[in-house]
């Protein structure tokens, strides 16, 4: 008697905890999977129920998304400013993070922790302070040349991006230095390579799995970022999320939906296949790192 | 001797690009934010005035800062409570219970961490929609027309419906850190309690629960500093602090009076009490909810 009842419970425990695991997947899954669908729709079908599957495919929502709202040309612009801060990202922080965690040297022990306190400071604070700084230069520049070059330009903004990003970059990739054994380096020494030689053939190879995790965090946060682009960006040369952002004021206004919805795919889709075909990787690279801005 | 020199040589090579970046992007704005908090500057007029503490004066009295504060602590509370209690409950489930799809449920619950806050804003918005939005749609064929409500246009819930989908976009994220502090926790633990006869919820509370509260604990710190950040984000691309003013938060209220308004002066002087407000937060709620570590 009492283990039949024990039976149950343990049952109807199991169900309850498939129910609560089903509710949140489709609490995650219709919304955005509703966003796929409503970038197909015609207008008219967004006045009636918005559980009715699309009539068709109206692909013309894309076509309208990438030309007249100029989502193309802000595409482009997020895969110029995402590769270029990417790039320089690697560059800057890889040599830094391999000489910090490796060597010491007069100031090494400040130099660590001043840029590990560089973990807390949050672009949102320091977005308007940057303006200001690139609007004193721009100012300067225009007294000597008549033109101002660095507001509204894709090379900045990447290399803010790549700086806001340092403090978590290197912070990741020292901690992965600082585990390999010291024997490496000597053999290399030994085979007389330099100090050069030894990082970029000997210990910058062994950082790839690393390196893979920092290139895929920083890519959804470069890619994803806005309010720097934002501010940074007021006139021209405007990236993706900025742009959907204008797409979203714009259609809302003129009581055009579709392409919003189609700015929102081409927006998300980069970033979901990247996601499905590196979650593992994704999940398990966040347990190393673990801080969020 | 020319070894060290060329090994001086690579050191500064390799260090200095990435510190002079970091102090010209990270530091010196972080020093200017401070430096302008103590000016009047920006308005109508374009110099630069030592004020001092003014700016901080002014604030004291700003209703509209009041509100911003309000609403922000309010967000903090609410969406670390709730995302905690969720987060744990799934991390719990998926790492102890066995569930069959266990990983098919851990990548799609990571989802919403890899949206941008544009896109969330946008999905939420179709959600929240008061004629078809999904959510009282969903209300009317379930007959429950009176919980329909102007998720967005009420001033009375709208900071509610933001922070739906801040917990939204949070669990995952979470969980996934949870589940793997309770990963490294041995089996056998498990395994002498359930010899013994405790039951699943005495097994996690007397041995989940306090193995990863370390874990919690930090991230509290996390919940303060990224809501902070994320709420100013999903309501600059949402309702733009609308309506009137019933979503502004900390650090919108912040750039729409440096950015919006050109006040700089007063928006830098939001940035330093909004930055000391969150360090200390975070040191109040590291203490008191300091336990002894337990050790495994």
């Amino acid at each position: 008697m009492k283990k039949s009842k024990g039976i149950s419970t343990e049952k109807l425990f199991r169900l309850f905890v498939y129910v609560a695991l089903i509710s949140l997947a489709i609490s995650i899954l219709i919304p955005v999977g509703w966003v796929f669908l409503a970038s197909i729709k015609e207008n008219a079908e967004f006045y009636g129920s918005p559980w009715a599957m699309p009539n068709g495919f109206h692909f013309q929502n894309f076509i309208e998304a990438f030309n007249e709202a100029k989502m193309g040309e802000y595409l482009l612009n997020s895969v110029i400013v995402t590769v270029l801060a990417l790039v320089i990202l690697l560059a800057v922080a890889l040599p830094a993070a391999y000489v910090l965690s490796r060597f010491t040297f007069r100031g090494s022990k400040f130099l660590n922790s001043f840029v590990k306190a560089g973990l807390f400071i949050n672009m949102s604070y320091i977005a308007v302070p940057i303006f200001l700084m690139l609007l004193d230069w721009d100012t300067a520049l225009r007294v000597i040349m008549g033109d101002g070059v660095f507001l509204n330009n894709r090379f900045m903004l990447a290399l803010v991006y790549a700086s806001t990003a340092l403090p978590f970059t290197i912070f990741l990739l020292s901690s992965y230095f600082e585990t390999l054994p010291a024997d490496f380096e000597e053999a290399a020494s030994i085979d007389g390579a330099g100090y050069f030689r030894t990082m970029f053939s000997v210990m910058l190879p062994m950082a790839m799995p690393s390196i893979v995790i920092v290139v895929l965090f920083n890519f959804l946060l470069f890619w994803n970022e806005y309010i720097l682009a934002l501010t940074l960006m007021p006139g021209e040369n405007q990236t993706l999320p900025v742009g959907l952002l204008n797409l979203m004021a714009a259609e809302r206004a003129a009581v055009n939906y579709g392409p919003m919805y189609a700015g929102m795919v081409i927006v998300m889709l980069p970033t979901l296949i990247l996601y499905i075909i590196v979650q593992k990787r994704l999940t398990q690279g966040m347990t190393v790192g673990g801080l969020k801005g | 001797m020319s070894k060290s020199k060329s090994r001086n040589i690579f050191i500064l090579v390799s260090v200095a690009p990435a510190i002079i970046l970091f102090l010209l992007f990270m530091v010196i704005p972080t020093i200017e934010v401070f430096r302008m908090s103590l000016y009047q500057w920006g308005g109508f007029s374009n110099t630069q005035q030592f004020v001092g503490l003014d700016n901080f004066r002014t604030l004291w009295n700003d209703m509209n800062f009041i509100r911003s504060f309000q609403n922000s602590i309010l967000l903090i509370v609410v969406v670390a409570l709730i995302t905690v209690v969720f987060a744990v409950f799934f991390a719990a489930i998926l790492t102890k219970e066995n569930v069959r799809g266990a990983n098919f449920f851990r990548v799609i619950f990571y989802i919403p961490n890899i949206l941008s806050v544009v896109v969330i804003a946008g999905i939420f918005s179709a959600i929240y929609d008061p004629s078809n939005g999904l959510l009282n749609s969903v209300f009317g064929m379930l007959s429950l027309e009176n919980l329909q409500q102007m998720w967005l246009g009420n001033q009375e819930i709208v900071i509610y419906s933001i922070a739906g989908a801040l917990i939204w976009q949070a669990i995952g994220y979470y969980m996934v850190m949870y589940m793997s502090s309770m990963a490294s926790i041995p089996a056998s633990y498990y395994e002498a309690a359930s010899l013994e006869g405790a039951s699943k919820l005495k097994q996690f509370t007397s041995i989940t629960l306090p193995l990863i509260w370390n874990n919690i604990r930090t991230t509290l710190t996390f919940f303060i500093i990224s809501t902070i950040n994320l709420s100013f984000l999903l309501v600059k691309a949402m309702t733009n602090g609308g309506p009137d003013g019933s979503t502004e938060v900390f650090l919108s209220y912040m750039y729409a009076q440096a950015y919006g308004n050109s006040t700089y002066g007063y928006g830098m002087a939001i940035g330093v009490v909004v930055f000391t407000f969150s360090f200390v937060l975070a040191a109040i709620v590291t203490r008191i909810t300091k336990r002894d570590v337990l050790e495994y």
